[in-house]
Parts: structure tokens; sequence; C-alpha cells
């Protein structure tokens, strides 16, 4: 069976469930977001990403309520929220700290939102065990914040957050207390619990890695502006800037001067080196100047002239960094550019031929550079 | 255990000979069977039996009493709001004022507070008596309450009260539900603090007590002018007796609650 695939922000009848207007965000002189629009859909994990100071903590408070918007409209499912205290919006959020209230059990954690809501005793105690179901809990229920792990506690956070069943669930780096094993269970679990609950969830991390599995779309963000928004994939294959391509992952940047040739352009680069070509649908415009973006991976190594490649260099190893599963090769160019190259250690016991000072040949196909304007 | 050695052996001596001496004198004392305060002539109770026959006495302790309580909860109200206004208000117009003159009494002379507190209430015509004493510690030690508990909310995790208001709670339901359990233990401190400031407060209370209402301070202060009598010995040592209960059991409390709190947290990490 043929399953559809889940791209609401390419089916022009969605109606989106979050709309950020023309949103501009000042602190006194400060711009920490600017003049900012975005649609986030429904049942979307929508992750912000960005350095520390790019405004996507402030995006995530103007959602909640904690701050007001500057200029512009932020739209819930399509009613303005500027006038809805946080204590009315069908928001939830879960705190980078947690923010569990430590005189209180983990069951009247997760119970605080619905007595609120002044719900009946018997709806409060089902849907408590529910929560504390889902987060594999019910052991915890009668201890304290104190009482329990840190990854227990980032459970009951998030089962807290979601006992009221938002439309939108806010996650302030939810993963950034937990160490690095930890951290991938329960990215996996995060995904799972949002498929579960079909809940929209809007993560904010710094944490690329994070970004790229759990999120259906990420926004790269700098200096309060969004830079690109895409599906993790194309977010990696195809960055739209610089910026994007050097802060996501590993990448190979030459800077040369371009020139149309076919389907994509040629690119000079040094002198006394080959002329590269890069197959892309972009226009770089008359300007000549462009960078290339190479991921490590996508560049082969060979200790022999490989026959019919488009690009084709040639250089010196100068180090080699072995880090189990792959080894990363630092290739010196004769014009004095370092080139990465990975290749993936995919047996046991191989010989591994090349050594320092050896001389190899970098090849790589014509699809496998993104040709970025200046 | 390492074992003292002479020097900070007799630097605690010293020290606790210093403040205990004058204490232990007058305990000492207090079980004396004479008359005259300063010739021992046997053991006796004698003199805490003729206190509690003492009408004047029991009278002035029982407005102490009354005074304290009901100054001190004021107090810790009005300082409680104070400090909660000042930490959580953000920055509104005249905070620093605001919060400079919140700190004004702490370091004011008393004599200078009682006075002022004098002239006002004969100004409003207000006659001078339980309730003027209670307004006048109320007004002076509030500042005290504001100053412990503001120190809490400094370092009061502030995603705490987003996270009730979040969770669909009211400002104030935020504050009574999550703010002020949490900060229990300081705005109870602020309560003890301001009860003992109260209990042994002379200065102000001299200026704005009247005919109908003395409290203990002044009472003992205005009978030693007329000559030390042992029965003020074995009140001072009743008051003494009272105080050290209290803070033993404070420190026993909160020592043993913050023991199980490392054990607990021991507890979680096994797990």
């Amino acid at each position: 069976m043929a399953q559809t695939v889940f791209e609401p922000w390419n089916d022009p009848d969605q109606e989106p469930l979050i709309q950020f207007r023309n949103v501009t965000k000042r602190f006194g002189d400060f711009t920490a977001i600017d003049n900012l629009s975005l649609d986030i859909f429904e049942r979307e994990f929508f992750a912000l990403l960005g350095p520390s100071g790019c405004g996507k903590t402030t995006m995530m408070r103007m959602l909640a309520g904690f701050e007001g918007v500057s200029e512009g409209a932020i739209y819930l499912s399509g009613k303005d929220i500027a006038p809805v205290p946080p204590n009315k919006r069908a928001v939830n959020m879960m705190f980078q700290s947690y923010a569990l209230f430590p005189h209180l059990s983990v069951w009247d954690n997760i119970a605080f939102g619905l007595k609120r809501d002044r719900l009946p005793k018997k709806a409060i105690g089902d849907r408590v065990s529910e929560m504390l179901q889902l987060t594999r809990l019910e052991k915890f229920a009668h201890r304290k914040p104190h009482q329990i792990s840190g990854g227990q506690r980032q459970r009951v956070a998030l089962a807290r957050s979601l006992a009221k069943a938002p439309k939108l669930l806010l996650l302030d780096e939810p993963l950034g207390a937990l160490d690095k094993k930890l951290r991938q269970d329960t990215q996996f679990e995060l995904m799972d619990i949002q498929e579960k609950t079909g809940t929209t969830f809007v993560i904010v991390t710094h944490d690329q890695e994070e970004a790229m599995t759990v999120a259906s779309r990420v926004a790269v963000m700098d200096e309060g502006r969004l830079i690109q928004v895409d599906t993790p994939a194309q977010i990696y294959e195809s960055p739209n800037s610089l910026y994007v391509a050097d802060f996501i992952g590993d990448v190979n940047i030459i800077e040369g001067h371009a020139k149309k040739s076919g389907d994509g352009y040629d690119i000079t680069f040094a002198e006394g080196q080959p002329v590269l070509h890069a197959k892309t649908s972009r226009d770089l415009g008359s300007a000549g100047k462009c960078y290339l973006a190479i991921r490590p991976e996508k560049v082969t190594v060979s200790a022999e002239k490989p026959e019919g490649r488009t690009n084709l260099v040639k250089g010196t190893i100068l180090d080699i960094a072995y880090l189990g599963n792959l080894s990363t090769y630092h290739v010196k160019l004769a014009s004095g550019q370092i080139i990465k190259a990975q290749t993936a250690n995919t047996r046991r016991i191989a010989r591994r031929d090349l050594t320092w000072e050896d001389e190899v040949w970098l090849s790589w196909t014509e699809t496998a550079a993104v040709v970025l304007e200046v | 255990m390492r074992r003292l050695t002479w020097f900070n052996a007799t630097s605690l001596t010293l020290g606790f000979a210093f403040l205990y001496i004058p204490m232990l004198i007058l305990i000492i004392f207090s079980f004396n069977a004479s008359k005259l305060v300063m010739v021992w002539a046997g053991f006796s109770t004698r003199w805490y039996g003729e206190l509690l026959q003492n009408e004047a006495f029991l009278s002035a302790a029982w407005t102490t009493l009354k005074v304290a309580v009901a100054s001190s909860t004021i107090a810790t109200v009005l300082g409680t709001m104070a400090a909660y206004v000042l930490i959580r208000g953000g920055r509104f117009w005249g905070r620093t004022l605001f919060s400079g003159m919140i700190y004004a009494p702490l370091v004011m002379p008393e004599v200078i507070t009682g006075l002022s507190l004098l002239l006002l209430f004969i100004g409003i015509g207000l006659d001078r008596g339980v309730l003027t004493i209670v307004l006048a510690h109320t007004t002076f030690s509030m500042c005290f309450v504001s100053v412990v508990v503001s120190s809490r909310l400094v370092s009061f995790d502030r995603s705490l009260e987003e996270a009730a208001l979040d969770l669909g709670s009211t400002p104030f339901e935020a504050f009574r539900l999550v703010t002020l359990p949490i900060i229990a233990p300081a705005v109870i401190s602020g309560w003890l603090l301001a009860f003992t400031l109260s209990l042994d407060d002379l200065v102000i209370a001299s200026f704005t007590s009247g005919p109908s209402a003395t409290t203990l301070p002044i009472k003992i202060f205005s009978s030693i002018r007329l000559g030390v009598s042992p029965e003020i010995n074995a009140l001072s040592t009743i008051l003494i007796l009272i105080v050290t209960i209290g803070v033993l059991t404070a420190s026993l409390v909160s020592k043993r609650s913050s023991l199980k709190m490392q054990a607990d947290e021991r507890a979680a990490v096994r797990n």
C-alpha cells in the first residue's frame, strides 16, 4: 500500500497551525527577531536550530506567551494570539530546566494543569495514568522530583506538558541535560510519542544532529532571521547559503570563479588546478565569484588516477583521522587548499594502504557539490 | 576526628566563656534562696513560684506575646508582598527608590523610628496601647522579613512560575500553589525573625506603649531601675530556656530534612 508522504508545507490547501507574519521583537536597542514570517503545520515536528543568541528561544517564548511581539502578529489556528495570556493558550511548554514543582509528587506535577481546568477527579486520575503509561513512569508516581533520575525528570516534564493535550507543544532544549547515550534513546522516544499523540511539536535546539533526527522540517536561524526552512535532507544536501552549509555537518568550501556551461557552471579556483564542473539549477547571475560546497563523504580518495571523473584533483595526505566507523583524510592540494575526504570503514580487517605524505587523487561527481552565491 | 590544638582549644574556651558566662551567672542566681541578688544563700525555686503570682509580669508577658504574634504575622504578609513586587515586578518606575526605601529602616536608629511613630500616633489621635505597639513593630520588622524573603526569591527559578502559568494557573494561583510553598521556609524564618525582634524590642515599644499596655522588656527595664529582683532572674532564665528549645528544634529539623534530601538524591542516582 502506498503511504502518503507527510508534506503539508507543499500543499497549498493546508491551513497552517501557526503563522508568524512579519514578526519583529526588540529588547531595547537589540533586535532579537527581525521581520520574520513562518508557517508551521499541524502534526509537524518542527525544529528551530541556531547558535545561542539567534532568537530561537525568543520565538518559543512568544508562542508560549511569555514575550510580546513588537511588530507583526502570530496566529494560532487563524487567531491572533497577542491578547491571549499564557494561561489561556492551548499551548504547553517543556522547559529546559524541566521546571518540575519540587514540592509536588510526580503524580501531582502531571495533574497540575488538569486541576487548573477544574476537571472531575475521575477524569484527572485517568488522564494522569495515561500519561504515566505513555512515559513509562507508573512506578514513580508517588516520588518527588528530587527522588528520580535526570532521564525520568525529563519524562515527567514531557508528561506534564502533554497532559492537557495541547494543540502545540513547545520543547526548549529538551534533551540538553542528558548524556549522549540517553539523549539518542530519548530522541526516538520523543518521535514515537509525537506520532502517537499527533501533537504539533516545536523544538528549540542548538544540536544539529538532534534537529536532523527528530524534525520533519528544520529552520536554521541566525541573528533573528530564518536562513533556510526545509526538510533535514534538503538542509543537508541543498543548503541555500554558505552559512547553512557550514552550520550543518562537515563541509569543504572552495572559493572560485564560475562560468555558465551546459546545465551548470565551470569553476576555476586556483592557478594550475583543473576546472571543476558542478550541475545546478541555480542561477548565479552575472557575478562570477562563487563558493563550491562539497561534503567530505562525497569525495572519493584513490591511490591510482581514476578514469572518467569530471572533477579530479591531486594532493598529498596531511592528516588522517580514524573515527572507528569512518576515516577522514585531510588532503593538501598543490595550490594550498585542504580538502577533507571521508570513507566508511565497512570491513573490520582491511588494508588501509593510504598513509601520511602519500600522493592521492580526489574525485567527485558533477552533482556532488553545491554551488553557492557569495 | 582531628584533635584540637591547644591554641584552638583556648580560643574556643575564651570565646564561649565571653558569650555565655553572663547568662550562666543569671541562671545560677535565679535559683538563689536569698532576696539579695548577689549573695548566695542556697538552692531554691522560690522565685519561680513568686513570679507566677506576679500579675503585673504575667500580664506584660501576655501582652508581649500578643503583640509579637500579631505584628510578625502582619509584617510577614506585607514584607513578602513587598519582596515579591521588588524582585518579580520587573523594571517599573521608581523600583530602585522603593527597594532602597524598604531597607532604610534597617539602618535607621530605633530612637528615630520610635519618635516618628509617636508623633504620628499623636498626630492622628490614636490612643497608645496594644494597637500602636503592633503597628510600630510591624513597621520596623517588615523590612527584615522583606530582606529574608527577597534573598530567597532571587535564587528562585523563575521558570517554575512560568510553568504554572503555562499549565493554566492564574498569576495568583501560580503564587499560591507554586511560589509560596517553595519559599515557605524563608517566609517562616522571616516570621520568626520578626517575632523575636518584637519580643525583645524595648526602645520602640517604650515610645509607642501607653499606660494600658506594657510589654515584658519595658516591665523588666522599669523594675530594674528600682533594683534587680531575683524574680527577674527567674523570668530571664525561663526566656533563655524557651529560646534555646526553639533554636535547637529548628536546627534539628533542618538538619534532618537536609540529610533526608541527600539520601533521596543518592537513591535516585542509583536507580
